[in-house]
């Protein structure tokens, strides 16, 4: 993937599993919210392609995409019509099921905390019941109880089946909730396997036992000259 | 699109106090630049000093013209606060009473009857700069009023004086025997002194003096005729070429309904795109659930819709008010539509260049005041190359054709309907397009 002259993406190729958590993680510019905006349909990639058609993958953008002065039950009932979803009124009831929004089913966007809006972020991208779904940066701008209510709501997902792909600067998020991770820095594909693997292999780098995720990601990205 | 068309008016009807603004504010501007333009100024507040003795007057061939009659013209042409003394009048212009003073002086009626020396009056008046022009120019036109009207009564008298030189009768000028003869009964009276006279000198010198008498009774009818020149020498007769003379009053309220549609439309379909991206709704939108055509036409026509409704209601409601010929509805409905739409194309440009509505409408807002006012500013009033320039930017943007539309179907002025809403299509198709880019840069 090209802006202009500058390369955002190069020769990162990857494959996800039904039920995987893959966790894209790099510092910033990496090029992990343009590998989402590919996966999604949002961008299209100058060289490559993605196997799933962007109908089949659920998008959950970073800043959540939603009307404020729609209520919760508005926006959901909005994007199940947008997405042609057979039974929009079933799909608004299913969601506002799995997120536990039903008591504010009525309230405005406007009037709900950061967490409980990122929920509802989350449910529009599962409103089709996709295969797969990318979360851009899903945790940022949580607290975290509302943070740990999120996880617990994806990996139930992940549990029914579905692909999630999600971005992060937490590598503590890809330590407790990933089943696999990909390391991206300078839109290079750095790594692609477990956590414990990836800690295993920074450790074997570095000559010593690390015991701290973070650190070991530091360490990793030092060591192939990215700061 | 019929989805995101019930989002965006579920959206408007929750955002009461942006709707309340959006309609009041632009018929706001739109009434009081439709006031602006169909009111002339005021008379101006002018204190009038007449220092002159009641009955003074200006002896013009033995007939006097009173010259309170000058007052009485001046009066005519301002709101007049009689004032007693100079110091009066000084006192109602400091304290704001009254625009200026007209002082007339004492020795006016014996100025305007000395052939040496001219008549003066004397005009006092206070305030900043543009205050001090307005008075000179309103003044300076009620003055050239009350001078044209008082130098026609002076005219007038001249001719009843001519008029009677030639007749003869009683000239009514202290000293002057009756029934004098009139200068055109004398050639009648000397040929039949003559015809009775043998030749000889004294026929000769007779036939010297008829000759002069004729000449002189012909030439003094003529001077008739040239007081009245003098006092107007130049009448003016206009002929418009194109179209029908439009009322003042049916004008302004064509720029009153353009300018209120023009703000309505460019910033609800601004800040209609707009929104989706403060919403972060876009990217979501545009990835399948809409194409980009679809959501930029559905922006444009939602406002393009409801400002046209506003538009046609605001000329519907100051019809009840200003003479305008219902029979031409549906021409006014083809122009305010396509109007409607050119500003809808125009604003989906502007919204797809703000992250959010504020910069939308404020941008909405640089953009459309200085085009309304450029697309007003009659040719002749700058100068060429400038009036040149105005003409260009006016022609690229769709106010100036809007209001060319909508005054062609309210007055049939000029230039036609067709050619107006010809140039509306083609702006809205540019914009649209521009629009379009906009949206694709944004990817």
């Amino acid at each position: 993937m090209r802006y202009g002259e500058r390369e955002a993406l190069a020769g990162v190729s990857f494959d996800a599993a039904a039920g995987e958590l893959v966790a894209v993680v790099g510092p910033n510019g990496a090029g992990k919210t343009t590998l989402l905006s590919i996966l999604a349909g949002i961008q299209r990639p100058t060289a490559g392609s993605v196997s799933r058609a962007p109908s089949e993958v659920g998008w959950v953008p970073q800043q959540p995409a939603l009307y404020s002065k729609l209520s919760v039950a508005e926006n959901l009932a909005l994007f199940a019509r947008l997405e042609h979803v057979s039974d929009p009124r079933g799909a608004v009831e299913r969601m506002l099921e799995q997120t536990g929004l039903r008591e504010r089913a009525a309230e405005q966007i406007g009037r709900l905390s950061g967490g409980n809006r990122q929920r509802v972020n989350v449910a529009i991208g599962l409103l089709s019941r996709p295969p797969v779904l990318a979360l851009d940066e899903p945790s940022t701008a949580l607290d975290p109880g509302q943070r740990e209510r999120l996880w617990s709501f994806i990996r139930g997902l992940a549990a029914e089946g579905t692909s999630v792909v999600f971005s992060t600067h937490d590598v503590g998020e890809v330590q407790r909730y990933a089943s696999r991770a990909l390391v991206l820095a300078d839109g290079r594909l750095l790594f692609d396997g477990s956590p414990a693997s990836f800690l295993a292999e920074a450790e074997r780098a570095a000559g010593d036992s690390i015991v701290d995720f973070e650190d070991a990601f530091v360490s990793f990205l030092r060591r192939r000259g990215h700061q | 699109m019929r989805w995101l068309l019930r989002k965006d008016l579920l959206i408007l009807r929750r955002s009461r106090l942006t709707v309340a603004l959006l309609v009041v504010y632009p018929v706001a501007i739109a009434l009081l630049i439709g006031l602006a333009l169909s009111r002339g100024p005021t008379k101006p507040r002018v204190a009038i000093v007449n220092e002159t003795t009641p009955g003074a007057s200006v002896q013009v061939g033995g007939r006097s013209v009173d010259v309170s009659e000058y007052a009485s013209q001046l009066f005519n042409q301002v709101e007049a606060v009689p004032s007693a003394t100079r110091a009066q009048a000084i006192a109602k212009i400091q304290s704001g009473d009254v625009l200026a003073a007209v002082v007339i002086p004492h020795d006016i009626a014996a100025r305007l009857s000395s052939d040496i020396s001219q008549a003066h009056l004397e005009v006092l008046y206070n305030g900043d700069a543009l205050e001090q022009s307005l008075v000179q120019s309103s003044l300076n036109s009620a003055l050239a009023q009350a001078n044209l009207g008082f130098s026609e009564q002076i005219q007038q008298a001249a001719a009843q004086a001519i008029g009677l030189l030639l007749k003869g009768g009683n000239l009514g000028v202290l000293g002057a025997p009756p029934n004098l003869i009139g200068l055109s009964q004398i050639p009648p009276l000397l040929r039949g002194v003559i015809a009775r006279q043998p030749p000889g000198p004294d026929r000769a010198a007779l036939q010297r003096t008829l000759a002069f008498a004729t000449f002189a009774a012909q030439n003094l009818t003529l001077s008739k005729t040239v007081l009245s020149t003098i006092s107007q020498p130049i009448a003016v007769h206009s002929t418009l070429l194109h179209g029908r003379r439009t009322p003042l009053n049916t004008f302004a309220v064509v720029v009153a309904v353009s300018v209120s549609l023009m703000f309505v439309c460019v910033l609800l379909a601004a800040g209609g795109v707009a929104l989706e991206r403060e919403e972060h709704a876009l990217a979501r939108l545009l990835r399948g659930l809409i194409s980009r055509e679809g959501l930029l036409a559905e922006k444009a026509l939602l406002a393009a819709a409801c400002s046209f409704l506003l538009a046609f209601a605001m000329l519907a409601g100051i019809g009840a008010f200003v003479s305008l010929d219902w029979s031409r509805v549906p021409l006014w409905l083809a122009a305010l539509f396509l109007g409607a739409l050119s500003f809808g194309a125009l604003g989906v440009s502007i919204g797809v260049l703000a992250r959010e509505v504020r910069a939308a409408s404020l941008l909405a807002f640089l953009l459309s005041l200085p085009l309304a006012f450029l697309a007003l500013v009659p040719s002749g009033s700058v100068a060429g190359g400038l009036y040149d320039a105005i003409s260009a930017v006016s022609f690229i943007f769709p106010f100036k054709a809007s209001l060319q539309a909508l005054d062609a179907a309210v007055n049939q002025a000029s230039p036609g309907l067709s050619i107006s809403l010809a140039h509306l299509l083609g702006l809205t198709a540019l914009f649209g397009a521009l629009a379009r880019a906009g949206l694709r840069r944004l990817d």
